[in-house]
């Protein structure tokens, strides 16, 4: 009884202390009922890079990325964050080192944008002041001077406008990890690459760990350090920008076919 | 045209009756709106109360009064067999209402406060009954305007109010008397009515 129990938990140390992997997703199943979303899922996350997570929709990759502040837990297999299994951590604590931002901003109604941006830090129980020169440094950083938008409601922005804030929000506590699921995926061209511009100004700045859901592969290469496409549950492919571009397996190609121009006859649209 | 001692008298008995409705919705406020908070975490449980309350809410108040008087302790005859009639009425719309505010607030946003490390309790203080207090006010409304007519009847179990008029009018086929009873009643509705939603705007602005 002692003999394989004590193995198990060696392994599993000697691996945790193996890698310094900021996140480390072991061998993660997750099965809802009969359906199985995540199959037998393993990726380290480097601190510094931004891992883009990319499938289509169905393909797992919002349960993955939900898997790492303990809002879902594997039904096998674990999740290291920094180290420690998700469902050792405390999950308020975890949470709150970790940014997150949705693709409806989920920002609250009744909140102003700077009460909305000043959440995390005030669950922290930060010093007051401390707390309002943070929200206005944030939101400056993010487009949306606190002067003019602080005292704004959400329902009073534009939806490009919200993602800011909920960048913002994200950023607050000054998180380690940021987990981004698809955050610009319902925004008109134009505002979508504003926003994934100063995506990519802030992370030079700020240097965070990213991990990105999305299923726009123009997104993936445009933001990702290193891209992870997802096919049902598993992951098909994984490795840099560079080598994504000359990637063989199917799912990763059909992703690519996307990049090029759709092909319709000139002659006929002319006329 | 209205005797003296009429006017008197319903002068007292609009107080009454103003007890009645005051005392019936504090007791039911307090028990319905955290026993709401709870059914929105328990799916099981829900069903259950909601259906029974429902229940409650089909017995005619008449019956459910006269139920009420044979009960040792609870029931009886006067005011206090009256109140415990009312709250079991007014229980149905507050529970309902409690429980469908903090089950509407937007999935978004309740996972967003999980998301950024609330407690189970910082996102109810902070975000769900915030978020409810307009619907959950609603049903305190609906409640109180129902009771207050209801609350008539409990004049037949001797709870005195403005019930007192409408049942001596009835029975001496006194208009009079009946309106002298009815019009407060009403005109006792109406205010409540716009009272609450009154408060109800201010709390929905935030």
């Amino acid at each position: 009884m002692t003999g394989p129990s004590s193995k198990v938990s060696g392994s599993q140390t000697s691996g945790a202390y193996a890698t310094m992997s900021l996140v480390s997703f072991r061998d993660v199943s997750i099965d809802f009922g009969q359906r199985s979303i995540l199959r037998h899922f393993s990726l380290d996350v480097e601190v510094g890079e931004t891992l883009v997570l990319l499938g289509r929709s169905g393909s797992g990759k919002t349960t993955a990325l939900k898997t790492v502040n303990a809002m879902l837990f594997p039904t096998t297999g674990m999740v290291l964050v920094e180290g420690r299994a998700t469902t050792a951590w405390d999950h308020i604590q975890l949470r709150r080192r970790i940014g997150y931002v949705i693709h409806d901003s989920g920002l609250f109604p009744h909140y102003t944008v700077a009460q909305n941006v000043a959440v995390v830090p005030r669950l922290k129980q930060w010093p007051a002041a401390d707390i309002e020169a943070r929200v206005a440094n944030l939101l400056q950083k993010v487009g949306m001077p606190v002067e003019e938008f602080g005292a704004r409601y959400p329902d009073e922005l534009s939806y490009g406008q919200r993602q800011r804030v909920g960048v913002a929000r994200a950023l607050a506590a000054d998180p380690p990890l940021l987990l981004f699921d698809e955050p610009f995926g319902s925004l008109d061209p134009v505002t979508r690459l504003e926003l994934q511009r100063q995506f990519i100004e802030l992370r030079q700045e700020l240097r965070k760990t990213s991990i990105f859901v999305t299923h726009d592969v123009r997104e993936a290469l445009f933001l990702g350090t290193r891209i992870a496409v997802l096919l049902k549950g598993s992951i098909e492919f994984v490795g840099p920008r560079r080598e994504f571009l000359q990637a063989s397996t199917p799912e990763a190609r059909a992703f690519l076919s996307c990049l090029e121009p759709l092909e319709y006859d000139t002659e006929q649209s002319l006329a | 045209m209205i005797p003296n001692s009429l006017l008197h008298e319903l002068v007292t008995l609009t107080m009454q009756h103003f007890f009645l409705v005051g005392v019936s919705m504090l007791l039911a406020a307090s028990v319905a709106i955290p026993l709401g908070i709870i059914l929105s975490w328990r799916s099981g449980w829900r069903d259950v109360a909601l259906e029974v309350v429902n229940v409650v809410q089909t017995v005619p108040s008449l019956a459910l009064f006269g139920f009420l008087i044979p009960v040792p302790v609870l029931g009886g005859i006067g005011s206090h067999t009256a109140i415990i009639a009312l709250v079991l009425y007014a229980l149905l719309p507050m529970l309902h209402n409690t429980v469908t505010g903090i089950l509407n607030v937007d999935v978004a946003v309740r996972d967003s406060a999980t998301a950024l490390g609330m407690t189970t309790g910082e996102r109810m203080w902070q975000v769900e009954l915030p978020l409810a207090a307009p619907t959950i006010l609603a049903g305190v409304r609906i409640a109180t305007v129902t009771t207050i007519g209801t609350a008539t009847i409990a004049a037949a179990i001797g709870a005195g109010g403005l019930g007192v008029f409408i049942f001596r009018g009835l029975a001496t086929v006194d208009s009079v008397l009946l309106l002298a009873g009815a019009i407060p009643a009403a005109l006792m509705a109406i205010a409540a009515d716009r009272g609450l939603e009154w408060v109800e705007r201010a709390l929905s602005r935030y």
